[in-house]
């Protein structure tokens, strides 16, 4: 079990509040995602569950006992740092069994839970090395097989993956949700790259400044953001905001399109809502599957669009574009969403 | 690129560093000449370095006249001790310092190292008196423990200073992994400063077996340690330099080869964290 609540959990470093109240409920079992610019306070928040940090104000529960004041050590769950953390001084199998050792488990049944986290992945011929002597990618696995030799209640990311180059890191996102389905313990996975939160979470925490903008599945925040930071933080490229006249047209502050729901150069008569715009490319990125194109829309700015395939416009074309009427958001005054 | 020496360069620098390192051994060679000369010709001018009567006399009086291991074994106990009591103290408050910082950590530190600033000899007489009044004067424990509190400081500010290079992240992880504090201090922490513990205990040891000003002003015989010996042999009945020589060589001995063997984990532990 792995059922992890906060209530109105605040933290504070003198006068600078970090954590401006925070209300949650992770479900057992679930991948959480917690993602946010730099300083938005993710990381605070995932340290405050782990008990590495001391809470200012409010609540955390585990399976509905109070913890707040429990020290980390006896919350029972367990940290995969962005650093490893691994212990220089041990070997692989020592460094894996250390949490087993701490609780007092038989020689035997630590021997065989070693063997058998380090099989998992696969670092069975590497049980007798240091740390110094594994790759960034192995020393990974160590810190991962350290965290899952406990059978914890639930397992704390802190940017885990941040350290490895582009391809292992693909490879890690996708072994890490692997390995937490099969287990079926509750993760809290704290990163800043959007496309891990979407692709790994089941729900996912956007935290700004640190607020919970919104927490959902991915569809539903890519679908239905709650307000103009949830919309311009989760998708890639960024999507498009328009304000002025368009926005007062369609009763909003600011509209806001996704580049993916631009169409360009539609055939047909202006679509439903009028809003087609002619510009100028700018400049064309040629990814093969896909064609970004940053268009600069006179009196609106620069709009991005993006086209399946490749589409054959270079910079200096002249384009028509429209978005998807349907697909449009729209925020008021206060940057929240204004439902249809 | 590397920078191309000449075969003169290499001879000279190599020369020069000789010459240094003559320069400063210096005085300890000719003491331990001294203590094979004969009284009269530890005195003559100018003084023969390796022409004289070779004699093992000097060791024979010391040793007949004062018990050289009665001293040494004072020696060992009073900077053994004082060093182990001062590592138990030190270890948990670097630890404080270094990891759980408060905002008055900084101003700790610098206080605590304000002390070693003042001369000893300013506080001699409280001290003496407190001794006097508590039954401490010529006592091993009294010694131990002004030992023990007077390099207190320094012991402290070596081990914050090796703490600090140890990251944070691996103590969080022994903590998320179930480890109690005292674990944490066992099992993680002193293993990784190790290096730096070893040189922290080593130069605190050769500053206790050396310290003279309290040794010779708060014991007298009993738990008089090795420099109480030396000081012996400059006596107002006379200088005898043959034979304070030989006292001496006798007492430095054990630092000496102590700090021979010992002497890469020294510079080791000096230079912790200057590179990776």
């Amino acid at each position: 079990m792995g059922r992890i609540t906060l209530e109105g959990v605040k933290k504070s470093f003198g006068a600078h509040d970090i954590i401006k109240g925070a209300d949650l409920e992770i479900a057992d079992g679930s991948f959480v995602v917690f993602v946010g610019p730099s300083g938005c306070g993710k990381t605070t928040l995932l340290r405050l569950i782990a008990g590495l940090e001391d809470v200012t104000g409010g609540r955390i529960l585990i399976d509905g006992a109070d913890v707040t004041a429990v020290p980390p050590a006896k919350r029972g769950l367990s940290m995969v740092f962005q650093s490893y953390a691994l212990y220089p001084h041990m070997s692989v199998r020592g460094n894996i069994a250390f949490g087993l050792k701490m609780a007092g488990r038989p020689r035997e049944e630590i021997a065989r839970k070693v063997e058998g986290a380090a099989a998992i992945l696969n670092l069975t011929p590497y049980l007798d090395r240091k740390p110094r002597e594994l790759s960034g990618g192995q020393r990974q696995r160590v810190a991962i097989g350290r965290a899952i030799v406990r059978e914890p209640k639930a397992f704390l990311f802190d940017e885990p993956l941040s350290n490895l180059d582009a391809a292992l890191r693909v490879q890690m996102r996708l072994e890490v949700t692997r390995l937490q389905r099969q287990l079926d313990t509750t993760a809290i996975y704290v990163t800043h790259d959007q496309v891990e939160a979407m692709t790994m979470a089941d729900r996912i925490v956007v935290l700004n400044a640190g607020r919970i903008e919104q927490y959902g599945t991915p569809l539903e925040l890519y679908e239905h953001p709650a307000n103009l930071f949830v919309a311009g933080f989760i998708g890639s490229p960024k999507m498009n905001f328009v304000g002025g006249r368009t926005a007062a047209a369609l009763d909003a502050t600011t509209i806001g399109v996704r580049p993916e729901h631009v169409a360009v150069n539609p055939g047909g008569a202006d679509g439903a809502t009028g809003l087609d715009w002619v510009g100028t490319v700018s400049v064309a990125e040629h990814l093969g599957s896909d064609t970004f194109l940053y268009v600069e829309v006179p009196e609106i700015g620069t709009i991005t669009a993006r086209g399946a395939g490749e589409l054959g416009i270079k910079a200096g074309d002249s384009v028509r574009l429209r978005p998807d009427a349907a697909r449009i958001h729209r925020f008021d005054a206060n940057g929240n969403t204004i439902s249809a | 690129m590397a920078r191309r020496t000449s075969t003169t360069r290499t001879l000279v620098t190599t020369l020069a560093a000789w010459l240094v390192g003559f320069v400063i051994f210096f005085p300890i060679l000719w003491m331990i000449l001294a203590s094979f000369k004969t009284e009269l010709e530890a005195f003559s001018t100018p003084p023969s370095f390796l022409f004289f009567h070779w004699t093992l006399e000097n060791y024979a009086t010391v040793q007949e006249r004062s018990d050289y291991l009665h001293h040494a074994m004072n020696s060992l106990l009073i900077a053994g001790g004082s060093t182990l009591i001062a590592l138990l103290i030190a270890v948990p408050a670097a630890w404080s310092m270094a990891f759980a910082p408060t905002r008055r950590t900084k101003d700790l530190l610098l206080w605590m190292l304000s002390t070693k600033m003042l001369p000893p000899v300013g506080v001699l007489v409280p001290i003496y008196l407190i001794f006097r009044d508590f039954g401490l004067l010529d006592s091993r424990f009294g010694l131990i423990a002004v030992l023990c509190l007077g390099n207190l400081p320094i012991v402290v500010w070596m081990l914050f200073t090796y703490f600090k290079e140890i990251p944070k992240d691996i103590l969080e992880a022994a903590r998320m992994d179930g480890a109690t504090i005292g674990k944490e201090l066992i099992h993680v922490l002193t293993p990784m400063a190790v290096p730096g513990i070893a040189s922290t205990l080593l130069l605190n040891f050769i500053l206790a077996w050396n310290e003279a000003f309290w040794t010779l002003n708060l014991s007298t015989s009993e738990a008089a340690p090795l420099t109480v010996f030396i000081a012996s042999y400059s006596s107002p009945e006379g200088l005898f330099w043959a034979k304070l020589s030989a006292a001496s060589t006798l007492a430095i001995a054990p630092i000496l080869i102590l700090g021979w063997f010992s002497q890469r984990q020294l510079v080791r532990g000096l230079t912790f964290g200057a590179v990776k």
